[in-house]
């Protein structure tokens, strides 16, 4: 029973974390009133540059960058095409998946083929993980792990103690109130994209690096949806951001657990759609109290 | 020689083929309250917006403190100490009271200090005796408190020139009162304020000197001391002679048109917006609905035309029970509808005057058959409300939203008055319009009392409700404060029933 939780607790983590970076990404792109369903395709190729890079020089700190500057140059094309050119978001949104979904397949079988590549290093911490049966499964993780959990607290410094932070805030809330005090809402949106766009492909490439060593065709499977669903049942703050990821994860580790038992199969499929209803139901209740921005999905205009 | 603050010359501004200021000369005394004044459309908010630097270009000169700028986005604006307070407050509901004030700040460090800038805005607040918690959110403040909030905010940003923006439209005639010390305080100091307005008695009881603007152009500017009485203003801002007030005369009442009972309707939040009204109505007469925007006038009377349902209460017209009953339905019992928003909800913008004309009408018998509609009957109809209401257009298949607001407003009257209502229900009819099609649709209001018709007239114009009204009921807060007859009805009885106070 034991060795059951401390499974299950470590695969929560394992499945919490890329939605964890991502969410925490999109909170800040949220709130300066921005939907990017393009996160899918975005940890997609995070997943691939990642291996890529790792491959190419042998460390995964280089896949990591790889991850990060694609994810950098894919957000700054849907901030040119949404935020410069004011296409709709959901729309350019989509086509990035698309795109993402026939590039990385196409690079994968012209690169990868599979091939393993080096993965992100785990990192015991000294003590903890000497207590015996718990110790090496719940406290030797890999690097990303330990930052997803700091960025929790420091995103919400950031968010809700600083100038830039009241600025993002702002900005989804009403862009013409802020261009009247002098602020660039372009500028904001820009940054506020790129920013997690890199959170994205750093997430992605997790994803390939850290829970395996491989790229595989289409391997973020709706864990960029799933991200945009924690920040809304999160509420748009990093410390529920927290909390709905790890029971996103939770519930993704419960479903392979079960596929393993007899009576699980079925019941597996109801699994995977736990966390969507939970979300739905608790909208309904926290409808009022929500921290949506008013302009979520609203291009500006200056004129 | 007088100290220019501030000297616009030869402004001209245009949006494609609008002109919407053209050679426009300003020049602003230091230390004193300028009107800006004008009719819709005439130019005022153009003109500060380009000073306010929320173009990115304009023609001409523009002096600030003597020096030649030019201003291309707000933060050079507030740097050079102007402030604007805008029409449409630009405050973020969500967020505090002091997070609204130090937004965007240059001077902000990147960790925030908010309890510093809440000392220094407290101080500030209580040198201009308007104190305001910083820890609030803006949504729990009411609209004069907003208003305060934005004068503060530019104060806080050391603004030497304030730009107040038709600020007396949301406010209280006593709230009105504290505004006009405020703005005495401030230009004794050695603020400058530059007032937007079209309301002339606030004009000739505040200002300076006024400039008035006419179709984009300066008509003139005039020291208010030697002007003689609002009438030579407003002729001034229409360009010839105009009558002001409308005269009514006395009618005998008919049956009960309308009766509303106990009734309870809820806002778009889910909280509650009119609060158990009773009141009702008989042909003849015209029953004012007075009250500061925002106190659940709206969701009264979409819940009388069916748009909205009532968490209780009862609506009764021409004797039945609305209840349950479409908008088309209501519309049958002989309801006509002049809406608050023309454009949401009066017309359809981009479709024909002909096929707008029709949107209510377009079952009845003479205007189709057989699932066709009848184009050359609704072609005849139309040029005639069209040649009756006077809604200058080239012919009736230009579309809506080309004609200029006065015009659309007359068209949607048109529409309305012309199927002959036993009761005409008026939001707002006058909002947004010059003066010349205001007096008009004010005139079509009283024929139609005279004819018998019962008339619902929702305004937050003081002096339209005074002038028109047969019975004034005063809302606040979605309830009745009082129900004023005309005889008695002033500023001074309907202001502090306005803000809530009995007695």
């Amino acid at each position: 029973m034991l060795e059951f939780t401390v499974n299950f607790l470590a695969a929560t983590m394992r499945t919490a974390t890329p939605l964890l970076i991502a969410a925490l990404g999109l909170v800040f792109s949220e709130r300066s009133g921005i939907v990017n369903i393009g996160t899918e395709g975005i940890m997609l190729s995070g997943a691939l540059l990642g291996c890529i890079g790792s491959l190419m020089f042998e460390s995964s700190l280089v896949g990591a960058v790889f991850a990060m500057a694609g994810g950098a140059l894919l957000g700054l094309l849907f901030a040119f095409f949404t935020v410069t050119l004011r296409s709709s978001q959901v729309v350019v949104g989509f086509s990035l998946n698309i795109f993402a979904a026939g590039l990385t397949v196409t690079l994968n079988r012209l690169i990868l083929n599979g091939v393993r590549v080096t993965s992100y290093p785990s990192y015991a911490i000294p003590g903890l993980s000497q207590i015996p049966v718990a110790g090496p499964a719940l406290f030797n993780w890999p690097l990303l792990v330990y930052f997803a959990l700091l960025a929790v607290p420091l995103s919400w410094f950031v968010l809700y103690k600083t100038n830039i932070g009241l600025k993002i805030r702002a900005v989804g809330e009403h862009p013409k109130a802020c261009d009247t005090v002098g602020i660039n809402v372009f500028k904001m949106r820009y940054g506020a994209i790129v920013f997690s766009g890199i959170m994205s492909g750093l997430a992605g490439s997790f994803i390939s690096m850290g829970q395996l060593s491989m790229f595989v065709e289409n391997m973020v499977a709706g864990g960029g949806f799933m991200a945009l669903a924690v920040v809304v049942f999160g509420n748009y703050s990093p410390g529920t951001v927290l909390v709905a990821s790890l029971l996103f994860g939770a519930s993704d580790a419960l479903k392979f657990r079960l596929l393993m038992t007899p009576v699980g199969i079925g019941f597996s499929q109801f699994m995977n759609m736990l966390p969507y209803v939970i979300t739905i139901v608790a909208l309904c209740f926290f409808a009022k109290r929500s921290n949506k921005p008013a302009c979520s999905a609203v291009p500006y205009r200056k004129d | 020689m007088a100290e220019y603050v501030l000297q616009m010359k030869n402004i001209t501004k245009t949006f494609g083929p609008v002109v919407a200021n053209k050679d426009v000369n300003l020049y602003v005394e230091k230390g004193e309250i300028h009107a800006l004044l004008g009719e819709n459309g005439a130019g005022k908010s153009t003109l500060m917006n380009c000073l306010y630097g929320m173009f990115d270009s304009y023609e001409g000169d523009v002096y600030f403190d003597g020096e030649l700028v030019n201003i291309v986005d707000s933060r050079h604006a507030i740097a050079l100490g102007i402030g604007m307070v805008h029409q449409h407050f630009m405050l973020i509901p969500v967020l505090s009271v002091i997070e609204n004030v130090v937004l965007g700040l240059k001077e902000n460090k990147e960790v925030l200090d908010l309890k510093a800038a809440a000392k220094e805005f407290t101080e500030l607040g209580k040198k201009y005796n308007m104190e305001i918690d910083p820890w609030l959110k803006v949504e729990q403040l009411s609209v004069g408190q907003q208003q305060r909030l934005e004068i503060l905010k530019a104060l806080y940003r050391k603004a030497k020139l304030l730009i107040l923006d038709e600020p007396t439209a949301v406010l209280t005639p006593g709230e009105i009162d504290s505004l006009f010390d405020m703005m005495r305080q401030l230009t004794d100091e050695g603020h400058t304020v530059i007032f937007i307005s079209h309301k002339l008695n606030e004009i000739m009881k505040i200002c300076d000197r006024c400039t008035v603007l006419r179709l984009g152009e300066v008509a003139a500017t005039v020291d208010i001391a030697e002007v003689k009485d609002r009438q030579q203003l407003a002729s001034l801002m229409v360009g010839r002679e105009v009558e002001l007030e409308t005269t009514t005369k006395p009618v005998e009442l008919r049956d009960k048109r309308l009766e509303v009972e106990n009734l309870c309707v809820d806002n778009d939040r889910g909280l509650p917006a009119v609060k158990n009204m009773t009141f009702d109505l008989y042909g003849g007469e015209i029953l004012g609905i007075c009250g500061v925007d925002g106190n659940g006038q709206s969701e009264m009377v979409q819940c009388i035309t069916g748009l909205r349902e009532a968490t209780s209460g009862k609506i009764v017209i021409n004797g039945t029970d609305t209840a349950g009953l479409n908008p088309g339905q209501i519309l049958g019992l002989k309801v006509s509808h002049i809406p608050e928003d023309r454009h949401k909800y009066g017309m359809v913008g981009p479709m024909t005057l002909d096929e707008n004309l029709i949107l209510v009408s377009y079952k009845q018998e003479k205007y189709s058959s057989r699932g066709f509609l009848r184009w050359k009957w609704i072609a005849e109809q139309s040029e005639s409300i069209i040649k009756s209401f006077g809604v200058k257009t080239p012919g009736i298949k230009e579309l809506a939203k080309n004609l200029s607001g006065g015009n659309q407003q007359k068209l949607v009257v048109g529409r309305e008055l012309e199927r002959t209502p036993d009761l005409l229900i008026a939001v707002h009819p006058s909002r947004g319009l010059d003066i010349g099609a205001t007096k008009y649709i004010q005139q079509q209001i009283v024929e139609q009392r005279d004819m018998g018709t019962a008339v619902l007239m929702v305004s937050t114009e003081l002096d339209e409700l005074i002038e028109l009204s047969d019975r004034i009921l005063v809302v606040y807060d979605g309830e009745i404060m009082g129900i004023v007859e005309r005889k008695n009805a002033s500023r001074e009885v309907l202001g502090p029933l306005m803000a809530g106070v009995r007695d």
